[in-house]
Parts: structure tokens; C-alpha cells; sequence
């Protein structure tokens, strides 16, 4: 009854080509995106921004890189963490090397490095498909934690290994509180997101579906596969090394390699497949999955034994985490294997009928 | 359909409760010292972080069974990182809300990540034996407090004690010593002191990192085979610990010869080696394995045999138990120590706290009190010194238990202070801070 587009005539192109074809969807991002600016500032407490909101915009930033590789080109890797690791630590030298970098120009050289690094990883791609392609990206996680461990010039010469950033600013902004930093990474977000769908509906991401689906057709109807698969790995490594660059700088302050292990590049593609391969709000929805079920489960499990007299322990709340976690993922995988972004939209189909569904 | 009426009926029940804990934790704000408990009771290092937490916990449970802080008690509350510097973070962010005394994060790499944060929320963070090795000057590190040693204390002790046994410290000229270490922050923490020693005194220092976990060993030691090093110095954590010492069994290294920092040197560590250990030493933090001391005795009357105990009984008043204790007993004095200045029998603020540990001067006379009698030795901080004690000993696995074999040491102020100020300096210019003057010390 409220989400339907009788009504809405298309009279010119560029009214076809909009993002958001039905205005109900525009209205509703739209007011999505300014709550996001405007309302959670001041809902929200320091608690969930530090520990919920901050590491879920990054990790979001993060997904949207690896699912425009994975999901759209269909090229699997399992190296994004390491592509993290290469723009945080890229940054982290163009900032303290280079006198008066600016903040924003130091995570965007990181980001950029590390898309050289992913065009360089991705020349396998060229050559060797599907599960063999995973593990030659495994090859760039290893690489760059030994890289990043051994080679001190990296760690400016910290003797215990850890690098740390601090007095961040923008525009002599500085970006401190959790407020400052959320907004900071909510600006990156959101421009990095309407880049990543547009490009997804540009000539550059149709022709990395044509790869994905069928990557002889796409030859053949003149798509060069090495300019595809390239770009493919450069933009989500670009955008995957922004991440990390923010997660350096913004969320940790001070971090290891550890910070970006193989552990990360699993976490990030369980994001892709339980969010929705192919789909920019996916990227969005698995992250949230990720981020903020284990701290839910971890909170929540001794409230729920509390309510019922039980005190459960730490140690058995975080193994009751871990099982729950992996349980929900085996049921949404079962229940939806196209992942949350397809359950969305099952939704909206269903909204639309409602309440007259036949 | 049931399955997903089932998850419905299943989720709905979960959103009904979250509001319900938004309740509950609200109360917790009464009259109570909160004091954060960051622990690690699962992952990869369980075995020696379970110990520790038990031993915080315990000795919190015993001050408040003695009545408190001058009549403050007690609160406490867990959180699992298992070892993970972003999971740290977050319990930091959690636990903080509630009026945290005292952070002690028992990781070296969420230590780095809190450094940053506890100025801006004005928490200070005890690592006693642990964290960054500069953060001794207080000057610059006003909210750290590496209480009673640093890993460069720990690597200025190794090498006296090994010099010790070479017949002076001028015998080690020519000799090869190797650190196996775990490949983060905390094993990295002892190489600036122990290159500078290595200058001193002429030996070759051999760096040999173990990935984490540590299980996977097997080629550091065919490299100790084959450069045959005089001795060994393993700063390992958890499994990586007992895995060394098993492939120094298999590779025919001496185990006389490895001598491991006081994380490598507790019950967990060797116990599955049993006497292919024996011979092994490791430095302690002052303290062994005391089961015999009294306040070991105290737990077990006043905590245990109430049924409140924390962990096994067995494992009172082992070496990493004793850790814990003795971690959170620095704690709680030095609220003790703020409420002598802000107030007897009120509840301290971060911002308060950190002047009693600033501030802190336990003399044998005090800690013979609280039943640390041949435990610990006296502990005195200042402005300048975070630390406020570096004596170590050196104890030795005989196959069933720990036993001490030398006499206490001192750290090498000579060698290891112009190493402090130079670090913190060069930390401080980093980050724009302004080291606190003698008179701004006072406040």
C-alpha cells in the first residue's frame, strides 16, 4: 500500500537511470543516510561508537572492496587482509615521513598502494581460476605479514614493532571524540559507496559480471579479461586499503600486523557471502552480521543467564559465543544461500503486494 | 514455515531481553569500587591467562571478605579478549562506562592500543611485568605504570644472572646468545635492551622469532642446532613456551643453557614437558610459586572455603595465579593509597586513583601485613618512576616444581634509565606531549 510506484512515469533517460528508481527507495536511503549524520550523533554513547559503529563503517568500507572483487568479478581472494595491512601501513608512512601530509591524502596514497599491490597480486588471477586463484591471494596475506614483521623500515624503526598515529586533523579539525571520528568514517563510507554502485552500473562493472558469469562469453563478445579482471583487483584493493588505513589510524591508533591477519581475510569474506555476493547493501548487512553479533551474543548470554538465576562464566559465554555465531552462519546459509541482501528483497517484493498479497 | 516462525519467535525474545539488560546494567553504579577485570579464558593462551584471571579475581573476593577499602567494596566484572587486540579494545569501551578504577589488559598488544586512549579517558593502566618497557617515565607516561619490572628489566637481569654463571660479565665477550621470541610487541620489547648489552659486553645476539601461536617451531630450533648458541633466552607466552622446550629436548639443547622471562616460567609451561624441562630456569617477577605464603592461606580460608573461589583450589598460589594476585593487589592500594588523600572510605575516581599509584610506597613492614612476607620486596613509585621495583630472581623447574636458585638482582639503572628518557623522549615528540615538569608532578 506504501511502497509502490503506480504512479511514477518515467518521461526522460536520465530518469531510467537513476540509483533509486521508485522514489519510495530514494526517500528512504536518503532519510537513512541523514539519520546516520544527524540522529546518531546524539542517540548514541561513546560505548557503541568506539566499540559497534566505527569498526562496523570500516569493516562495511572493507566488504564493499572485497564484494566488488568477489561478488561482481567473481575473481575469490582470500587477501584482504593484507590489503588492509598495505594501506594502513602505507599511510601510516606517507603521514609521519612526508612533513604536514594531509590526513585525507595519506589514506588515499594508502589506498593507492595498495591497489598497486592488488594489480600485482591479481596477475594470477590471468592465469589460474576459482579455488586456485584463493590460494594464490593467500600468498599476499603471508607476504605482507612477514613484510610488515620483518622489514623495519615499515615500522619507521619501532623497536617493539607496533606503530601508532596520533593528532589526526582535517582541515585543522581535529579528530578525536568518537563523534568526530564516526562522522569521519561515515563521509568516506558513504562517497566510497555511491562510487562502488555506480561503478557497478558503468561499462567497468558490467564487464566484470560478464567475467563473473561466463568468462569465454565475455571474450568473445570483446571484453578484454586481463583490463577486467585488473581493475577488478585494483578498485576493491583501493578501497579495501582505505579501509585499513582507517582502521589503523581511526579505530585502533596504535596496531601490529596481527591486527590485519588471515583471521581478517576470512572474517571479510564470510561478510561478502552472508551479506549477498553481488550486492552493494549486502556488503552493508554482512558486516553488521560480523561486527556486531559476537558483541551482542557476548553481552547478552549472561543477561539471559542472569534473568533465569544462572551465572554463567566467561570462558563458557565466549565458547557458547563461538558455537551460537557458527550456528546462525550454517542456518542463514541454509535458509538463504544469496545471503541477507536477498532476504531484503524478498521483503520489498512482499511489502508490495501487502496487505493485498493476492 | 515452523522453522521460521521458530527463528521469528526466537529473535523477537532476543530484542525483548536486550532492553532488559539496558536495565540491569543501569543499578551497577552504587556505592562500589568497579574494578575491570580483562582477561583471557579461551584461544590459544587460555592456559596461563586462565591462572591469572583467577588469582585478580580471587584477591578481590578476599579484600572485600576482609570489608573492603576502608569500608569500600568491591565490584568486578570479566571480559573475554582471548588474546585479541581489537576484542580488547572493545571490553575496554565497555567496562570504561561503568566507573573503571584500573585497566590491566595482560596483553602487550592491547597495552599499545590503551596507551592511547587511557589519557583522553583518564584510566591508568597497570601492566605490571609487562606493556611498553619506556612507559616507566611517568613524566611522559602519565597513565602507565609497569609495576615492579619491565621486559627491559627483564633482559638487563638475563644477562647478568648469565654472566653471573659465566664467572663475570666480561666472560661473555665472544659468546653467542640467541633470543627465541614471540613474533609481536612482547617479544620484540626485550631486543633494544639486550643489543645494548650486547655492545657492552661484546657477544653476539641472535634474534630468532617464533610466529604466533608459537607451535610451529620446528626450524628456529634446527637453527639453534646448527649455530649452537651458549645460551638461550626464550620469551615465548602460552603454548609457544612448552613447545620449546619439547624441540630443545628433541634438538639436544641443554635446558641448563635456556633461561625464559617471567612469562615463560610458570606450571602450564612446563608441566607437560615434566622432566625433560628439568634444568630450565626462568626469571621471576620478584614472586614463584608461593602456595605457602599467607595470603595464599587467606584465599583459601576467607574465599575458597566459603565455596566463592574462582578457580581450582590446586592451583592457589602458583606462579601465574600469584601474577594475578599480586596485579590486582597493586591495584586496590593504590586506591587505598588516593583514599588517604581524597578521602577514606569513598570511592576513587581513574583521575584519583592514578595519584595513589603515582604515589604508592609499600614497605616490607605493609606487605608482610597483607601476608606478601618473602613474596614480594618493597615497591615506591614517583612521577619519574612508574616502575617502582626491579628485582627479579631467578627460579628453576626441578621436574615436579619450581625451585629459586640466585639471589636477587637488580636491573643496571646505569644502562637502562638513558634508554627510558630517550624512548619516552622520542615518544613524547611524536605525539606533541609536553613531559610533565617536577612541579606539575606535585599535584
Amino acid at each position: 500500500m506504501i511502497y509502490r510506484e503506480n504512479g511514477q512515469f518515467k518521461t526522460t533517460y536520465q530518469a531510467d537511470q537513476q540509483i533509486f528508481t521508485i522514489a519510495q527507495d530514494k526517500i528512504f536511503v536518503l532519510a537513512v543516510i541523514a539519520f546516520a549524520f544527524i540522529g546518531i550523533p546524539f542517540l548514541v554513547d561513546e560505548y557503541l561508537f568506539r566499540a559497534i559503529l566505527i569498526p562496523f563503517l570500516i569493516l562495511a568500507l572493507a566488504a564493499l572492496g572485497v564484494n566488488l572483487l568477489v561478488g561482481y568479478c567473481g575473481q575469490i581472494t582470500l587477501g584482504a587482509g593484507a590489503f588492509m595491512a598495505i594501506g594502513a601501513y602505507a599511510a601510516y608512512n606517507f603521514f609521519i615521513r612526508i612533513d604536514g601530509m594531509p590526513l585525507i591524502a595519506a589514506i588515499l596514497l594508502g589506498g593507492l598502494s595498495s591497489a598497486g599491490m592488488g594489480i600485482l597480486f591479481g596477475v594470477p588471477s590471468l592465469r589460474v581460476r576459482g579455488l586456485y586463484l584463493a590460494v594464490a591471494t593467500l600468498a599476499a596475506q603471508f607476504f605482507c605479514d612477514w613484510a610488515f614483521l620483518r622489514i623495519k623500515w615499515f615500522t619507521n624503526d619501532s623497536s617493539s614493532g607496533s606503530v601508532s598515529v596520533s593528532n589526526l586533523n582535517v582541515f585543522g579539525w581535529s579528530i578525536e571524540t568518537p563523534i568526530q571520528k564516526y562522522l569521519f568514517c561515515l563521509c568516506f563510507l558513504v562517497a566510497f559507496a555511491l562510487v562502488a554502485k555506480n561503478l557497478t552500473r558503468a561499462i567497468i562493472g558490467r564487464q566484470w559480471m560478464a567475467i563473473r558469469d561466463m568468462d569465454v562469453a565475455a571474450e568473445v563478445i570483446g571484453i578484454r579479461p586481463m583490463y577486467a579482471k585488473l581493475s577488478a583487483f585494483a578498485v576493491s584493493s583501493f578501497f579495501v586499503g582505505v579501509a585499513g588505513a582507517l582502521w589503523g589510524f581511526v579505530h585502533l591508533g596504535s596496531w601490529e600486523p596481527a591486527a590485519f591477519s588471515v583471521d581478517r581475510s576470512f572474517q571479510l569474506l564470510f561478510m561478502v557471502i552472508i551479506g549477498g555476493l553481488g550486492s552493494i547493501l549486502g556488503s552493508f548487512f554482512g558486516a553488521a552480521f560480523i561486527v556486531v553479533l559476537p558483541i551482542f551474543l557476548n553481552q547478552f548470554l549472561p543477561a539471559l543467564g542472569s534473568l533465569f538465576g544462572i551465572a554463567i562464566s566467561t570462558a563458557a559465554v565466549s565458547h557458547a559465543e563461538l558455537i551460537i555465531f557458527g550456528s546462525l552462519i550454517v542456518f542463514f546459509l541454509i535458509v538463504e544461500p544469496h545471503g541477507l541482501a536477498r532476504l531484503w528483497s524478498i521483503a520489498k517484493e512482499k511489502l508490495r503486494l501487502w496487505p493485498f498479497p493476492h | 514455515m515452523k522453522f521460521r516462525s521458530l527463528a521469528l519467535a526466537a529473535s523477537i525474545a532476543a530484542i525483548g531481553l536486550t532492553s532488559t539488560i539496558a536495565t540491569t546494567s543501569a543499578y551497577a553504579q552504587a556505592k562500589e569500587q568497579f574494578f575491570p577485570v580483562i582477561v583471557y579464558r579461551t584461544g590459544a593462551y587460555a592456559a596461563n591467562g586462565g591462572p591469572w584471571a583467577n588469582g585478580y579475581v580471587d584477591f578481590l573476593k578476599l579484600v572485600n571478605a576482609k570489608g573492603g577499602i576502608n569500608g569500600v567494596k568491591l565490584s568486578f566484572e570479566e571480559c573475554e579478549t582471548g588474546y585479541a587486540t581489537d576484542r580488547g579494545v572493545e571490553c575496554y569501551e565497555r567496562l570504561k562506562g561503568k566507573g573503571a578504577t584500573v585497566f590491566q589488559p595482560l596483553s602487550t598488544g592491547i597495552t599499545f592500543a590503551l596507551t592511547e586512549k587511557a589519557p583522553v579517558d583518564k584510566i591508568p593502566l597497570i601492566t605490571a611485568g609487562y606493556g611498553r618497557s619506556e612507559s616507566q617515565n611517568g613524566a611522559v607516561f602519565s597513565w602507565n605504570f609497569p609495576l615492579l619490572g619491565t621486559y627491559w628489566v627483564g633482559a638487563d637481569v638475563a644477562i647478568q644472572h648469565i654472566g653471573k654463571l659465566a664467572g663475570g660479565l666480561d666472560k661473555l665477550k665472544g659468546k653467542k646468545i640467541a633470543l627465541v621470541y614471540h613474533d609481536s610487541p612482547y617479544g620484540k620489547e626485550p631486543i633494544p635492551a639486550l643489543q645494548e648489552r650486547a655492545k657492552m659486553h661484546g657477544f653476539e645476539l641472535q634474534l630468532l622469532p617464533v610466529a604466533h601461536p608459537g607451535v610451529e617451531q620446528k626450524a628456529t630450533w634446527l637453527q639453534i642446532r646448527q649455530s649452537k648458541p651458549d645460551n638461550v633466552l626464550l620469551w615465548g607466552w602460552g603454548v609457544m613456551n612448552s613447545t620449546a622446550l619439547k624441540e630443545a629436548q628433541a634438538t639436544g639443547y641443554p635446558r641448563e643453557k635456556m633461561i625464559g622471562i617471567w612469562w615463560a616460567g610458570a606450571e602450564p609451561d612446563v608441566k607437560d614437558v615434566g622432566a625433560g624441562a628439568k634444568g630450565y630456569s626462568a626469571l621471576t617477577l620478584q614472586h614463584g610459586a608461593e602456595p605457602g605464603s599467607k595470603v595464599a592461606k587467606d584465599v583459601l580460608e576467607l574465599v575458597h572455603a566459603k565455596g566463592q573461589g574462582t578457580g581450582p583450589k590446586e592451583e592457589v598460589g602458583s606462579v601465574l595465579y600469584m601474577r594475578g594476585l599480586i596485579s590486582a593487589m597493586l591495584g586496590v592500594e593504590g586506591v587505598r593509597k588516593a583514599q588517604e588523600r581524597y578521602g577514606k572510605g569513598k570511592v576513587m575516581t581513574g583521575e584519583q586513583t592514578r595519584w595513589g599509584l603515582e604515589n604508592l610506597n609499600l614497605d616490607q613492614k605493609a606487605l608482610d601485613g597483607m601476608g606478601f612476607a618473602n613474596v614480594m620486596r618493597p615497591v615506591q613509585t614517583s612521577c619519574l618512576d612508574h616502575m617502582g621495583s626491579s628485582w627479579v630472581r631467578v627460579h628453576t623447574w626441578d621436574g615436579a616444581k619450581w625451585n629459586f636458585t640466585s639471589d636477587w638482582y637488580q636491573s643496571d639503572e646505569k644502562v637502562l634509565r638513558p634508554m627510558v628518557m630517550l624512548a619516552s623522549g622520542k615518544y613524547a615528540e611524536e605525539k606533541k606531549i609536553a613531559p610533565r615538569t617536577p612541579e606539575q608532578c606535585k599535584q
